[in-house]
C-alpha cells in the first residue's frame, strides 16, 4: 500500500487529536485525544520502517526496520506512564471542583 | 649609620607615622599620650633636619632614589628626595616652627575631648609629612603630592570645628581655591613632561634640556606653574581663601602661615629659578601680582577689626613681597623673607592664640585693651613680633624687607616706592593691632577682664623662643652694605644662583634710612591715632570698602559662583532631572506599561494556552520550511 495513505491517515487522526485538545472542556475527553495524537505519531513511526525495510537501506543497516518499531514501543510504555498520572490528576480534579471541566481551573489569571 | 643623608626618608616618614598612630589610635589613646607623641615625631624631624643641614653646609647634597613611582614606556617617574641647601633650609623652618606650633597646641587644644584632640594631631602631623614630601621631594611629581597633600590637610584643619557651618565653609573655599591653583601645577607637570619627557629637578633645569624648549614653552609653563604659586601662597586673584582660613584653630593658622603650606608656592618658584629666570614676561607678572597684593591686602588689614583676620592678610601682603622678591629675580631675599616671617608670623599668631584663649575666645581687638599688664610674655613677644614685621633694625624683617626693597629699586624704582609704601602699611596696621590688644584701656566686660591670665608655659616657651629668633634670624643674611658678608646668600648660592643686582653702598644706605624714617613716622602716626582709641561709628565712604575688604569676596560671588550656580542649576533642570532621570525612569515605565499590556494573555484557560502553544509550533514550521 502506498505510504501516502498512512500518512494521510495519521494527519487526520492527529488533527482530531489536536482539535479535540483545543476545542473540548472535558478534561477527560482532552486526555483521550493526547492519546489519540499519540497513537497518530505511532501510525506514522510503524508506517515509515515498514517503508525502510526493503532495498539499499535496509541492507546498508539491517536494524532500521526495528529501531522505528521499537520506539513505538517506547511511547506506548510512557503514554501508559502518562495515563496513570493524568487521570490521578483528573480524580483529584474532580475531588476538588466536583467538576472535570479544565475552565475552572482558571486561578492563575492574570 | 655613617651619613645622616642616606636616611632622609625618615624624615618625612616619623611625622607619617606620628598620622597614622595618632589617627588609628585615637579612641583609645589619651591626650597626654597622642600630644607628646605628636610633638616627639616632629621633634625628631626636626632633629634629623639639623644634622641633614650641617652635612648639606659642609657642601654635601644628596638624590635619594626610593623607588620607581611611574613608569610608562620611556617615560619614568621615581619616587626620589632631593636634599640641597634650599630643600634643606626649609625642613628646618618646616620641622622647627612646626615643632613649637605642636607643643603651643598641646596646651592650647586642652579643653578638646580626646577623640579630637588626637585627631588634631594626626592632621598636624599629616600636615607636617605633606609638607615635608612637597620640599624634599626630587621632581615635580613628587612636589605635586606633597603639594595635593597640604591642600587636603589645610582643608582637614581650617574645618576641624565642622559642626559650624562657617568653618566648613571656609575649608571648602580654601580646598576649592587650591584646586584652582593646582590645576595650573598639574598642567605644567604635563606640558614639560610633554616636551622634555622628564620631571626631575636636574634634568629639567639642566641647559640642555631649557636649549629643547622654546620661549613660548618657558613663558607658558611657568605662567601656569605661576599659578599654582598662587593657589597655595595665597595671591591676587586667589588669595580669598587665607583670611577665611582663619576659621581653623589658632595654631593650625600659625603652621598655614609660617611653616607649611603659603611658603610653598615661594619654594616651588626658587625651586624652579632655572625656568623663571628665562621667562621674563612671567617674572614681571610675578612682581607686579606679589606688588599688587602686598598693597591690597595691607590696605585692608588696616580695617580688620579681627586679630587674627589682621594677622591673615599681613601674610598676604608679606607673600606679596616674596613674589616681589621672585619676580624681580632676587630669590635669595624671596627665600630669607620666607624664613624671617616665619618667626615672626608663627610668633604673632601664636602670641595671638594666647590672647584669644586668655580673652575666652573674643577675637575682637576694639573690645580688647590694656592687656599688657595682664600677660606680660604676650605683650612682649608680640611687641618683638612687630618690631620684627615692620622692619624696625636690627630686627629680622628688616634685613629681609631692606633686601627685597633693595632689589625692586634695582629693579625699578616706582615698583619700589610702592613696596615701600606697603611696607608703611604693614607697620602702621601691625601696630594699631598692637596698640588696640595690649595697651590703653580694657573695653571688654567684666567677667572677661576677671578672666584674663597668662598663658601656659606650653604656651609662652614656644613664644619666647620665637622671639628670640624674630630678633636674631635676620643676622644670617646682613648686607654687604652693613659690613656682613651676607651667609644665607652664600649658602643659598649653588641652589638659587646668584643675586641679580648689584646697588653701591651708597644707595643702599639711602634707601635702608628712607624706608627706616618712614616706617618710625608710620608707627609714630598709629601711636598717636589709636592710643586712646574708642569704640567708633560704623565707617563710610573709602574705610568701608576697606572693612569689606575691597568687595573681592562679592565680586567673586557675583562674577564666578553666582553664574556657575545658575548654570549649574539649568544642567540639573535639563541634562540632570529631564535628560538622565528621564531615561532611566522611561525603561522602568516603558517595562511596567508593555507588562500590563500583555497582561491578558495569560487568562487562566489551559484551551488558551494550547492554542498560543500550537499556533507557535506552526510558525516555527512555517518559519522552517517555507521561509
Amino acid at each position: 500500500m502506498d505510504i501516502k495513505a498512512y500518512i494521510a491517515l495519521s494527519l487526520v487522526l492527529f488533527s482530531i487529536g489536536m482539535v479535540g485538545i483545543l476545542m473540548r472542556r472535558n478534561a477527560i475527553i482532552i486526555f483521550m485525544c493526547v492519546e489519540l495524537m499519540l497513537n497518530a505519531v505511532n501510525l506514522l513511526l510503524v508506517a515509515f520502517s515498514k517503508m525502510h525495510a526493503v532495498g539499499e537501506a535496509a541492507k546498508a543497516l539491517p536494524t532500521v526496520a526495528s529501531d522505528a518499531q521499537i520506539f513505538v514501543f517506547f511511547i506506548m510504555v510512557v503514554a501508559a506512564a502518562e495515563v496513570s498520572v493524568g487521570l490521578a490528576i483528573i480524580v483529584m480534579l474532580y475531588r476538588n471542583t466536583h467538576s472535570i471541566d479544565v475552565n475552572f481551573l482558571n486561578r492563575l489569571k492574570n | 649609620m655613617n651619613n645622616v643623608l642616606d636616611i632622609v626618608w625618615l624624615i618625612p616618614l616619623l611625622p607619617l607615622i606620628g598620622f597614622l598612630v595618632n589617627g588609628m589610635g585615637r579612641k583609645v589613646l589619651p591626650k597626654s599620650v597622642s600630644g607628646f607623641f605628636g610633638s616627639l615625631v616632629v621633634l625628631a624631624a626636626f632633629l634629623l633636619s639639623c644634622l641633614v643641614f650641617i652635612q648639606v653646609k659642609n657642601g654635601q647634597t644628596h638624590t635619594a632614589h626610593l623607588f620607581d613611582f611611574i613608569r610608562i614606556d620611556s617615560l619614568k617617574i621615581g619616587f626620589e628626595f632631593t636634599i640641597d641647601q634650599l630643600s634643606s633650609l626649609f625642613l628646618l623652618i618646616i620641622t622647627g616652627i612646626g615643632f613649637l606650633i605642636h607643643v603651643y597646641s598641646t596646651a592650647y587644644m586642652h579643653d578638646e575631648p580626646a577623640p579630637d584632640f588626637a585627631k588634631y594631631f594626626a592632621y598636624l602631623n599629616l600636615f607636617v609629612f605633606s609638607m615635608l614630601l612637597l620640599v624634599m621631594g626630587g621632581n615635580l611629581v613628587v612636589m605635586f603630592i606633597g603639594w595635593e597633600g597640604v591642600g587636603l590637610c589645610s582643608y582637614l584643619l581650617i574645618g576641624y570645628w565642622f559642626k559650624k557651618n562657617d568653618y566648613t565653609n571656609a575649608a571648602k573655599k580654601a580646598f576649592v581655591m587650591n584646586r584652582i591653583g593646582d590645576l595650573g601645577f598639574l598642567l605644567a607637570i604635563f606640558w614639560l613632561i610633554a616636551k622634555t619627557g622628564h620631571v626631575d629637578y636636574q634634568t629639567i633645569f639642566s641647559q640642555a634640556t631649557l636649549d629643547k624648549l622654546s620661549q613660548a614653552d618657558i613663558t607658558g609653563i611657568t605662567l601656569l606653574l605661576f599659578l599654582g604659586a598662587t593657589g597655595k601662597s595665597a595671591q591676587i586673584p586667589l588669595y580669598t581663601w587665607l583670611p577665611d582660613a582663619m576659621a581653623g584653630p589658632t595654631p593650625v593658622s600659625a603652621l598655614i602661615h609660617a611653616a607649611t603650606m603659603v611658603t610653598a608656592g615661594i619654594y616651588m618658584v626658587a625651586r624652579s629659578h632655572a625656568l623663571f629666570s628665562l621667562a621674563e614676561f612671567t617674572q614681571t607678572i610675578i612682581a607686579i601680582t606679589g606688588l599688587a597684593t602686598a598693597l591690597l591686602a595691607a590696605s585692608i588689614a588696616i580695617r580688620q577689626n579681627d586679630i587674627k583676620k589682621v594677622l591673615a592678610y599681613s601674610t598676604v601682603s608679606q607673600l606679596g613681597f616674596m613674589f616681589l622678591a621672585l619676580g624681580t629675580g632676587n630669590y635669595v631675599a624671596a627665600v630669607f623673607h620666607v624664613l624671617t616671617h616665619a618667626f615672626f608670623k608663627a610668633l604673632m599668631f601664636l602670641g595671638s592664640g594666647s590672647v584669644i584663649h586668655a580673652m575666652g575666645g573674643e577675637q575682637d581687638i576694639r573690645k580688647m585693651g590694656g592687656l599688657h599688664k595682664h600677660m606680660k610674655v604676650t605683650s612682649i613677644t608680640f611687641f618683638i613680633g612687630c618690631l620684627a614685621i615692620a622692619g624696625i633694625p636690627g630686627f629680622s624683617g628688616f634685613f629681609s624687607k631692606d633686601e627685597i626693597l633693595a632689589g625692586t629699586y634695582a629693579h625699578a624704582p616706582w615698583m619700589f616706592a610702592l613696596a615701600l609704601f606697603a611696607a608703611l602699611m604693614t607697620a602702621f596696621y601691625m601696630f594699631r593691632l598692637y596698640i588696640l590688644t595690649f595697651t590703653g584701656t580694657f573695653r571688654g566686660s567684666e567677667e572677661q577682664e576677671q578672666h584674663l591670665h597668662e598663658s601656659p608655659s606650653a604656651m609662652t616657651i614656644p613664644l619666647v623662643v620665637l622671639a628670640v629668633l624674630s630678633v636674631v634670624g635676620g643676622y644670617i643674611g646682613i648686607p654687604a652694605a652693613l659690613g656682613g658678608n651676607h651667609w644665607l646668600a652664600a649658602f643659598l648660592k649653588p641652589a638659587t644662583g646668584e643675586v641679580a643686582h648689584h646697588l653701591d653702598h651708597g644707595t643702599e644706605y639711602a634707601l635702608m634710612g628712607i624706608s627706616t624714617l618712614l616706617v618710625l613716622a608710620s608707627i609714630g602716626f598709629a601711636w598717636f591715632k589709636f592710643k586712646s582709641y574708642q569704640a567708633e561709628d560704623e565707617p563710610t565712604g573709602f574705610a568701608k570698602i576697606l572693612v569689606y575688604k575691597w568687595y573681592v569676596d562679592e565680586f567673586y560671588d557675583a562674577a564666578i559662583v553666582k553664574p556657575i550656580r545658575s548654570v549649574s542649576g539649568i544642567f540639573d533642570r535639563l541634562i540632570e532631572k529631564k535628560g538622565i532621570d528621564g531615561f532611566v525612569n522611561g525603561i522602568g515605565r516603558a517595562v511596567n506599561y508593555g507588562g500590563r499590556q500583555l497582561r491578558w494573555l495569560q487568562s487562566g484557560q489551559v484551551g488558551a494556552y494550547i492554542l498560543l502553544m500550537v499556533i507557535g509550533m506552526l510558525l516555527l514550521f512555517i518559519i522552517q520550511f517555507y521561509l
